[in-house]
């Protein structure tokens, strides 16, 4: 089938979005921060006509006329509404793409026989958003590359088959090439498709290499281009909007549940699981309260995360009464369905540790529960990490070492400077005398990383067992002859 | 006259305190006896930190889950919520203030309904009415003619016990067997 794509170009979208929502008949300029200075990024009719244009200095502009209304450039938002626009476009065809900042690519192939003609088509979309205050410019052709030429440099149909016929007389701009090459391309004296299509190919090749010929391979449908449809924004959210405020903690949790099964229905069918789930509270007195649940694992049952926002939800000062309760999941994971095995009916016990964490994190926060995991390191204090139990599963193997204290502290300094252990030392105001020392055992620092605490040098570590009872882990660093107690045995 | 079986391994379902120089000790020795999953709080500020590969001759890392708390209260909260759920066989909390008689009930209370064993470590004089056993326990020197390596001889003491007499045993960690040895009973 032929294709067909509807190219949409809106060249004064930021204006046209701001004038919107307040009209006026008045030269107005969107400016934007551009290499340390206000320049107008985008004109209104208006301001036009009074021979602005567009990179101007805005104080250049200013002083030619002071009238001239302005509003700073908001990317973000200016992007939404091009997403907005965008998704008002899927009423023409199901595959809708953006194209740079300002502009749409409808793949119509397969839809255009449900308005009277291609023609009439443009003229709808026209229409349309001339009723809504929208300035638009449009092609259409049987390529991504001409039907945007056709938008940004002509308007109106390239019949199937005539595309070269309609594309011959565009300057070479409209095959989406860079300045500089188009500055070459004039300077050679090919000012239009047509004279480019004249010369022959070998030599453009020679001359410009790649990019050039595959614009023009594009443009005229010799190589393949996409449009790249936008990704619908899925969003688990629900709200409940009550008819009469409540306050009581069992309508809260009966509102929330409601919410909850909404949401999780969506969780299961995308087979997703959230991680983050917020909850949001309207209070009749206009304010809101914000509850936030994080979760150790991601979940989608109603019945295993309602019991974890008992907590929180206690907590919530309901004022005058609640009328509005919205619920999010704010982060979510693939969470693919499982085939429950033979006599696993029962929740597993990661699971109740999982929900645990979750619990005392909505206490104290999810990061101070940890786990630790190995690492390879001599070093004691590097010879395992601590993560957050929530976001590390990988349960490496712990490989057997030298006999390490339960307890380690920073070390703390004792008398001597022998290189063997001192036979009588106090320690933390306690006297110590030796019966047994065991080493050394010399662990040296990592060159590579360079830590504060081992500035000192290599040390030689002894377990010793000391007369009273205790059994310590002390070293002593050769380099700067000084001893250290680190750690104790159990 | 309490045996030592009769009170070690802990009995379950109740909160249990130690106190004393190898207190520490004494829980990675509980936590070892048989391979539990085990909760461990302590607080955030603490300087002597617990180090994994010393516990790795009493139990595996792997069953550790790790909680450090800001505050006393919430460190209170959290080995309740522990205890209560039942999701741990063992939770051990590491205090550094005096517990009162209404929390260390709460924490019986919810060991109880959620039928896991509770170690609390104090300090010396710090526990609480409530608490099932009280061990006082320290590392003592075995003399010279200990050779193995991995000989860890502690006393323990039994200073409180709700449903029994008070004892104490000279006993040790085997690493291989996985369990505590008593070596002598005191006053023999």
């Amino acid at each position: 089938m032929q294709r067909r794509i509807v190219s949409l170009w809106f060249p004064r979208m930021a204006s046209d979005r701001i004038l919107r929502s307040r009209p006026i008949h008045a030269p107005f300029a969107v400016t934007s921060h551009e290499k340390n200075t206000e320049r107008l990024y985008c004109l209104n009719k208006e301001a036009m006509q009074l021979g602005l244009t567009l990179g101007m200095g805005l104080s250049d502009a200013k002083a030619l006329y002071p009238d001239l209304l302005t509003r700073e450039v908001d990317p973000h938002e200016d992007e939404r509404f091009l997403k907005l626009l965008a998704r008002w476009a899927e009423r023409y065809c199901p595959w809708v793409g953006l194209d740079g900042q300002n502009g749409l690519l409808l793949d119509m192939t397969g839809s255009t026989h449900f308005f009277e003609s291609e023609d009439g088509l443009l003229t709808d979309i026209h229409e349309r958003l001339q009723s809504s205050r929208l300035h638009v410019r449009s092609g259409l052709a049987s390529t991504v590359g001409a039907a945007w030429a056709l938008s940004h440099f002509s308007k109106g149909v390239a019949p199937s088959g005539q595309l070269k016929a309609a594309l011959s007389p565009l300057p070479v701009a409209a095959l989406r090439l860079d300045e500089a090459t188009c500055a070459v391309l004039l300077r050679l004296g090919l000012r239009t498709i047509g004279d480019l299509l004249a010369t022959p190919r070998a030599t453009l090749g020679r001359r410009f290499g790649l990019p050039l010929m595959r614009r023009i391979d594009q443009a005229f449908g010799d190589q393949a281009e996409q449009v790249n449809a936008v990704a619908p924004d899925v969003s688990y959210a629900a709200r409940l909007n009550l008819p009469e405020p409540i306050g009581l903690y069992d309508d809260v949790m009966a509102a929330l549940e409601r919410l909850l099964v909404r949401i999780c229905e969506k969780l299961k069918t995308q087979e997703m699981g959230t991680r983050v789930l917020l909850m949001t509270c309207q209070r009749v007195d206009q304010a809101s309260v914000q509850v936030e649940l994080r979760l150790a694992r991601p979940m989608r049952e109603v019945a295993s995360i309602l019991p974890l926002f008992e907590r929180s939800v206690r907590d919530v000062d309901a004022g005058f009464g609640i009328d509005q309760i919205r619920l999010e999941a704010l982060a979510v994971e693939s969470l693919p369905l499982k085939q429950l095995e033979t006599g696993s009916v029962q929740p597993k016990k990661t699971d109740a540790l999982s929900d645990l964490i979750t619990r005392l994190g909505s206490r104290i926060g999810l990061e101070r529960i940890k786990r630790f995991e190995p690492a390879d390191s001599h070093i004691p204090e590097r010879s395992f990490i601590v993560s957050p139990a929530a976001y590390c599963d990988a349960q490496r193997e712990w490989k057997e070492q030298n006999l390490r204290p339960v307890r380690l502290f920073s070390p703390e300094p004792i008398e001597g400077s022998d290189k063997s252990p001192p036979d009588t030392f106090c320690w933390r105001r306690m006297r110590f005398s030796i019966a047994q020392a065991t080493g050394p055992e010399r662990i040296c620092p990592e060159w590579w990383l360079d830590d504060p605490n081992w500035r000192s040098g290599m040390r030689d570590y002894w377990r010793v067992e000391t007369r009273q009872g205790r059994r310590l882990w002390m070293f002593f660093t050769p380099q700067r002859p000084a001893w250290f107690v680190q750690g104790e045995f159990a | 006259m309490t045996e030592f079986q009769d009170v070690f391994p802990l009995q379950k379902n109740r909160v249990h305190e130690a106190c004393g120089p190898g207190a520490i000790g004494f829980a990675a020795k509980a936590c070892g006896q048989d391979d539990m999953t085990v909760l461990w709080l302590q607080a955030g500020w603490q300087s002597e930190q617990l180090n994994p590969v010393g516990l790795m001759s009493f139990m595996s890392p792997k069953n550790l889950t790790l909680v450090q708390a800001e505050s006393h209260k919430d460190l209170l909260a959290c080995t309740e919520d522990g205890l209560r759920s039942g999701a741990v066989k063992l939770v051990v909390c590491e205090l550094s203030q005096d517990l009162d008689l209404t929390a260390g009930r709460r924490l019986q209370l919810a060991a109880e309904e959620g039928g896991s064993t509770g170690i609390l470590v104090i300090p010396e004089g710090a526990g609480s009415n409530a608490t099932q056993t009280r061990w006082h326990c320290s590392p003592i020197f075995g003399g010279d003619h200990k050779t193995d390596k991995n000989l860890t001889l502690q006393h323990w003491q039994l200073i409180k016990n709700k449903s029994g007499t008070l004892g104490g045993w000279k006993v040790f960690w085997d690493a291989e067997a996985h369990r505590v040895i008593v070596v002598s009973k005191d006053g023999e």
